[in-house]
């Protein structure tokens, strides 16, 4: 699948060619495999040196195993992750740690991804140590990154439990800016923090991303949010991307109807803003058993008989002028 | 906040106050809300995590456990001081005519029953039906809230069916005696937004067919700007701006409701760079004297105030039907609401012209 098109400038650090993860679902005692759940189910896309991809979608669209799979967190199933020309899929194990220095994630949950028995120097020291990094120099570095990202270097010798949920993810930032990445996935970055405090977290990675020409992969589920971050973003259904496009062009003009539904349930904090709603029917139905052809067309107001026969592709959409990416058998 | 409303209050918590005394001190989760709801309004409880919206809730249906004890004020229901009566007599109004939904639909069922046979308890307790009348009538209801094949569905247990159709149930449920009041705390808040489009659509048009009285409480300024007619924004155990939905988002008085507005990012609205409130929320075992904001106020630190940090402001009137604890707004002492407008002391003290900034 190179439906995404142009791999034309040496410009892309990123590139991931038909992702697939299936989980298996065992069952009985013997964990007879019963099923696969298609958590990722062939989903391609780019990423170029310095912008932000926003990917989003509902829960258990797959998004968060995309951004998973591409640091081999957990192995994909089938499929190519290129980054920076080299297969993220095939490396061995010296490799793979060398391309772990280039490639970070921050969690969602701030409270959970910090060692509580751990100075949160230490837990940001950690990184640094496993690729030779020791000592003062460590030392050094982690003062660096605690200043960067806004907090006292003497917080260093501090325990997780005596910080706030917005100043733990700072601390999450801060381990993965120590080894200088390139890449920094960020998996729902906000969401578990406050209103008030969603927004340092948010200019922060912003600044931290001008200072240091980092690439990020915002994975998040609160449109709003992606639309604030992302220079370009995909949308995701049921493991597989439907729509990708500039971030002004997918907001402004969506194409595919799930997109369309789903910028349109949400709610605009302007009271008197009156939008027409497009209620979509039903739930998202199961990845363990996706329904055949569109996986959406259960729920899409506009399918058609074919829709429920024929799988649509990712391909190139609306005018020529825009590079806009769509997933539906009825949009040109 | 009986200045707000007149008659025909259905709501009238007066003074209220409940404390949690732990190892820790005593956490005064809220510390003297005044809210009013009239029958058939939609009141947005709004403000972030720990501000007290959902403790206030709680506390009005007595349902505080320990160590969390209601230590002052009034909770008037329909003119009866809730706090006062005895426990079965609250236990006949929880459930009948006043209900709650919450935000985990799910954990909110109880595992092993079926979901019909726990709509239809709710007929059997308040309604005194016998088992199949309150099947059926349960099943109606099922219906009403846009259960598809709710015969089927009926059967089913909490574990077969989503969060969506858990939350269906649970307005079902909450639905069934036709209350007088609906507290629904962050009722979408675990959905997704799809699905919570789908909830709120049902609440719209559940509150159009009956007259029953809304205390939404979400963090979502979205959501409360969609479903609310008057919001109140609560910060550390206080209310601290309350208005008409349309006067509140489109001329937010106190700093700490203007700081929220600007912070999140909008649909549709590019913001080169968010605003910030910078810090964060106070301790509430160990508050500060005077506002509660202070500390993160922008207005307070551009124009040096002192009172902010020495004395606590009153929730008072800024305008018609719309209240504002913050010094910038009101005189010291507090005259009460007949403080004319927008003339406090602190004003003064800043020395400019409050309103030609915020226009």
């Amino acid at each position: 699948m190179t439906t995404n098109g142009s791999t034309n400038n040496g410009d892309v650090l990123l590139d991931v060619q038909g992702l697939v993860k299936h989980f298996p679902v065992r069952h009985g005692i013997l964990q007879r495999v019963a099923g696969w759940v298609k958590a990722v189910d062939g989903v391609s896309f780019q990423i170029r040196r310095g912008e932000t991809l926003g990917l989003v979608g509902e829960s258990g669209c797959g998004k968060t195993t995309v951004g998973r799979s591409i640091l081999r967190l957990i192995e994909p199933t089938a499929g190519k992750v290129y980054f920076q020309d080299k297969d993220v899929a095939h490396l061995d194990k010296p490799e793979l740690k060398a391309m772990r220095k280039d490639m970070q994630i921050i969690f969602q949950d701030p409270f959970s991804s910090l060692d509580p028995r751990m100075p949160i120097g230490t837990s940001i020291q950690e990184g640094l140590n496993v690729h030779g990094i020791k000592g003062d120099e460590a030392d050094k570095i982690v003062r660096r990154v605690l200043e960067e990202v806004g907090m006292h270097p003497e917080h260093a010798r501090r325990y997780p439990h005596e910080f706030s949920g917005g100043q733990r993810q700072r601390i999450g930032i801060a381990r993965a800016l120590a080894l200088r990445p390139k890449l920094i996935v960020c998996d729902e970055p906000v969401s578990a923090l406050d209103l008030s405090i969603q927004s340092q977290v948010l200019n922060l990675l912003d600044d931290l991303q001008k200072e240091h020409g980092l690439t990020y992969l915002f994975i998040a589920h609160n449109l709003s949010v992606v639309e604030h971050i992302s220079d370009r973003v995909g949308v995701m259904y049921l493991g597989k991307l439907v729509e990708l496009a500039d971030r002004a062009e997918l907001f402004a003009n969506p194409l595919h109807p799930y997109t369309k539904a789903l910028i349109s349930a949400i709610p605009i904090p302007d009271p008197t803003v009156k939008r027409d709603r497009i209620i979509l029917e039903g739930d998202v139905p199961s990845p363990l058993n996706p329904p055949d052809g569109c996986n959406f067309h259960p729920r899409c107001p506009i399918a058609v008989a074919r829709c429920s026969q024929e799988e649509p592709e990712l391909r190139r959409v609306g005018s020529a002028s825009t590079e806009h990416y769509a997933a539906c058998l009825l949009v040109d | 906040m009986s200045k707000t409303t007149g008659q025909g209050a259905l709501l009238d918590i007066r003074g209220l106050k409940t404390y949690f005394f732990t190892e820790g001190g005593v956490v005064k989760a809220v510390d003297g809300v005044d809210l009013t709801v009239r029958r058939g309004e939609t009141l947005g409880l709004v403000g972030e995590s720990g501000c007290g919206k959902s403790v206030t809730m709680f506390s009005v249906m007595r349902l505080i456990g320990q160590p969390g004890r209601l230590v002052d004020g009034e909770v008037l229901f329909d003119g009866r001081d809730l706090t006062k009566i005895s426990d079965s007599e609250m236990q006949d109004l929880r459930g009948n005519r006043i209900s709650m939904i919450f935000q985990q639909p799910l954990t909110s069922l109880n595992p092993v029953f079926r979901i019909g046979d726990q709509v239809a308890e709710v007929f059997e307790i308040h309604e005194g039906l016998g088992r199949e009348d309150a099947r059926k009538k349960g099943i109606e209801m099922l219906r009403r809230v846009g259960i598809p094949d709710p015969e089927r569905r009926a059967q089913s247990f909490p574990h077969e069916i989503s969060g969506g159709q858990a939350q269906r149930v649970m307005i079902a449920m909450a639905l069934a005696t036709n209350p007088e009041l609906l507290i629904a705390d962050e009722p979408t808040t675990a959905l997704d937004v799809t699905i919570q489009a789908q909830i709120l659509d049902l609440m719209r048009e559940l509150r159009e067919k009956s007259n029953t009285a809304i205390i939404f409480i979400t963090h979502d300024l979205g959501v409360v700007a969609e479903m609310a007619e008057n919001v109140a924004v609560m910060y550390a155990g206080q209310v601290v701006e309350y208005a008409d939905v349309k006067t509140l988002f489109a001329q937010p008085r106190m700093p700490y409701t203007q700081g929220l507005l600007a912070s999140i990012p909008v649909l549709g609205e590019t913001r080169e760079r968010l605003a910030v409130i910078p810090g964060t929320v106070p301790n509430l075992v160990d508050l500060p004297p005077g506002c509660r904001f202070a500390g993160r106020c922008a207005s307070r630190i551009e124009y040096g105030l002192t009172l902010c940090t020495q004395e606590a402001p009153e929730l008072l009137p800024v305008e018609e039907g719309h209240l504002a604890r913050c010094w910038l707004y009101h005189d010291h002492p507090p005259s009460g609401f007949k403080a004319p407008l927008a003339t406090g002391r602190a004003r003064d003290e800043a020395g400019r012209h409050w309103s030609g900034r915020a226009s």
